[in-house]
This record gives structure tokens, sequence and C-alpha cells, in this order.
């Protein structure tokens, strides 16, 4: 076969190769979305962060607003401090809410921001006072049968 | 009980055979370590004159491409299919697309295409390098000074190392595509929900980076094994279509095995 020949099918099968890269890079992966974009750090304190992984999304009103960085455990006080990267264009006042969420039934953990009233906005290094930890299956189980079992204890009360 | 009177007759040579087959064994892994060593070192040439891999790449690549193509495609119509069946018992058809985007990406793009890619080039530079040798091809180009390994074998080494991950990718890209298929145009599942989900799911550079480093891995053991087994088969039509079925087997063992090294080094971080 002839040598131009070669090189244009070589050239071809590499640049379909590096399109596939692209696509997966891209439409498969999510190289494009928030990589690049400007964020700030702030904290909270959890008393149970349940399942939440690092990378996870931190959403307000349901939209992405930025991705958990870094989880660590506090000897001091027995708390999970959660480092947060929310991107710049997103501010919010000072006494914002963040509770640790779950998508659908078995879905990922999220944190959720609900914004407050202060006029104050938040930045880089503050720390989010206001928390709500992880719904821990096995001890929402234990609140239901021990609010059960009182409920029965009413009822026996009530019929002495 | 015959044959074990007849073994405790001889005892130390049945010891010797054993002990022989596994000093073989390390002989031989010890010059393909040299080899490869070798061949790294002078591979100068296939880099300086690139055409002379252009040409391997055409052959090792572009003409496994049909082969990988369809294969990915079928790939991830039954992941589709199949996947399909088991999620929608949990009510989750959605995340379709991130099963059959994280299994291709992460494992049966580089397994299987590399498994593809032993089979179709591997054997073949084998078989090539093998016949070379045995009509003394080898033999002539040392006689002219032409160092054979610099000049036959590192342009086919190189080529597969830079073929593998290119047909690792379009087989992934191919494999989402056929899952894309089965799942959105042949049984509805919600197209928004397939792309978004599996967006949100696979990460750069913890899948498919990952994916492609297997890929490349995988090229280089699978090269190393096809250029080695030819170079080192006996000059005969029985040596060389035995190092063209050792090629095959060797290489997907080493794949596999690669493949789970790689993966408990990769994977079992725990924050998958």
């Amino acid at each position: 076969m002839k040598r131009s020949t070669i090189d244009a099918w070589v050239g071809a099968f590499v640049a379909l190769g590096l399109a596939g890269l692209l696509f997966l890079a891209l439409k498969v992966g999510n190289l494009a979305s928030f990589s690049t974009d400007q964020t700030y750090q702030v904290q909270a304190r959890f008393a149970n962060i349940g399942g939440l992984k690092v990378r996870a999304p931190v959403k307000s009103a349901g939209v992405v607003v930025g991705r958990v960085s870094e989880i660590r455990f506090d000897t001091e006080s027995y708390e999970a401090i959660v480092s947060v990267n929310i991107g710049t264009q997103y501010q919010f006042p000072r006494d914002t809410a963040a509770k640790i969420l779950t998508s659908g039934l078995l879905g990922e953990q999220y944190i959720g921001l609900e914004a407050g009233g202060d006029g104050v906005m938040l930045k880089s290094g503050d720390r989010l006072r206001l928390t709500q930890s992880a719904v821990v299956l096995e001890n929402l189980i234990s609140q239901f049968l021990f609010s059960k079992a009182a409920e029965g204890k009413d009822e026996k009360d009530a019929k002495k | 009980m015959a044959h074990m009177a007849e073994g405790g007759s001889r005892p130390v040579q049945i010891l010797e055979r054993l002990g022989q087959a596994i000093t073989a064994k390390i002989l031989r892994l010890g010059f393909a370590a040299r080899f490869l060593f070798y061949l790294v070192l002078h591979s100068g040439v296939a880099f300086r004159r690139f055409g002379l891999t252009i040409r391997e790449i055409y052959f090792a690549g572009v003409l496994s491409l049909i082969i990988i193509l369809v294969s990915g495609l079928f790939v991830g119509m039954v992941l589709g299919l199949q996947g399909y069946e088991t999620l929608q018992r949990y009510g989750s058809s959605e995340a379709l697309g991130i099963l059959v985007a994280l299994s291709l990406v992460r494992e049966l793009g580089p397994v299987v295409a590399g498994l593809l890619f032993a089979s179709r080039a591997g054997s073949a530079i084998t078989a090539e390098i093998g016949l070379m040798k045995a009509t003394e091809q080898i033999a002539a180009m040392e006689m002219m000074a032409v160092d054979p390994i610099a000049r036959v074998v590192a342009p086919r080494f190189w080529a597969g190392v830079i073929s593998m991950p290119l047909l690792a990718a379009l087989f992934s890209a191919m494999g989402i595509f056929g899952g894309y298929l089965v799942a959105v145009q042949l049984i509805g599942v919600d197209e928004g929900a397939f792309w978004s989900q599996m967006q949100a799911a696979v990460d750069v550079r913890e899948d498919i980076l990952n994916g492609v480093i297997k890929s490349i891995v995988f090229g280089v053991a699978v090269s190393w094994i096809a250029v080695f087994e030819g170079y080192d088969a006996p000059p005969t039509a029985e040596g060389v279509s035995g190092a063209t079925t050792r090629t095959v087997v060797t290489s997907s063992l080493a794949i596999l095995a690669l493949d789970f090294v790689l993966t408990a080094l990769m994977f079992a971080g725990g924050n998958a």
C-alpha cells in the first residue's frame, strides 16, 4: 500500500481515537462543569454526617452551587468539620443554614443550603453556624419504636 | 498406584525436572525484562523515522478498528439490556447511564479492548516477527549491521502502546453509544436523565483518566509480550505457531491479572 494512504488511515484513526477520548471527557464525564471556576471556602460542623463524601454536591434550591472539599473529625468537640467550596458567583448571607440531605430514598447525600436574612454575606473562612445533621435510619427507627411504645403505654394508662 | 511407585523410585529426577521447569521460566522472564530494557533504549529509530511506527500503527490500530467498534457497540447494548432488567426492579432505570458508562470506562473498555487487541494485533505481531526470524530476515539484517530490535521490534512495540489507549477509548465511547441506543431509543429511558446522571457520576480524573492509564498499561504489556514471543520463537513453523498461541494466552492472563492489581490500587481507596 502507498505511504500516503497509510498516513491518511493512521491520521484518521488517531483523530477518531482522540475524538473518542474527548467524547468521554466532555459528554460522559463532567470536565466542563465546576473545575476552573473561582470558589470560596466555608466550614460547617455537624454532629453526624451520615454517608457524606468528599466531592459531594452542595445545593441551594436544588441547584448545585459548590462541592464538599474536605471532611475532618474534630477531636476537641467530637464533631465532623466539613469544608465546602462554593462558586464565587453564589453569595450567601452569613446566617445561611446547612443541612445534610439525601437525594431520593437511596440516593447520594448532599449538603443543602438555606439562605438566611442577614445583610452581611459569607466570606472565605467563615463558619456556618446553623447546621442539621444527616438522618440516620437506625436512630429514626428507634425513635419511632420508642414513640410507639410510649403510645401503647398511654393507651393502657387511659384504660385504667 | 503404579505411577506412584514409579515416581517413588526416582524422586530426585522428578524434583530436578520440576526445578528445571521453574528455572527455565525465571530465565525466560529475565531475558524478557532485558529485552524490554534494550528495546526501550534502542527505540530512537522508531521515533526518528516515525514513518516506520506509523506503518505499524496502521496494522495494529487501524485494522483492529472494525472488531473494536463492533464489539464495543454490542457490549454496550447488552449492558443496556441487562442493566435495565436489574435496575427497573429497584425503580431506578434512569441510573442506566451510570451503570453503562462506569462499567465501560473503568473496566470493560480497557479489558475487553485489551483482550481483542491481544488476539487481533498481538498475535499478528508475533507471527510476523517469528516468521521474519524463521526466514532469516532478522539474521540478514544483523549481517547488514542493522539492529533488528531498533528497526523491526521497536516500531511494532510503540505502535501497540500508542494504539491501545485509542482503541480502548473508542471501545468505551462506542459502548456508551450502544447503551444509549438500547436505553433511550429502544426501552425509552428518559434521555435527559440518562446523560445527566451519567455526567454527575462519572469523574474525569477518577474514572476516565484511570481507565486511560489502565489501557496504556495493557498496551505496554500486550505489545511487550507480542514482540518478545515473536523474537524468542523457535525459527520453525511449529515454533511460530506455538509462539502466537502463547502471545494470546499470556497477554490475556496478564491483562486480567494487571486489571485486578490496577483496580485494587485505583478504586479500592474507599472514596469511589
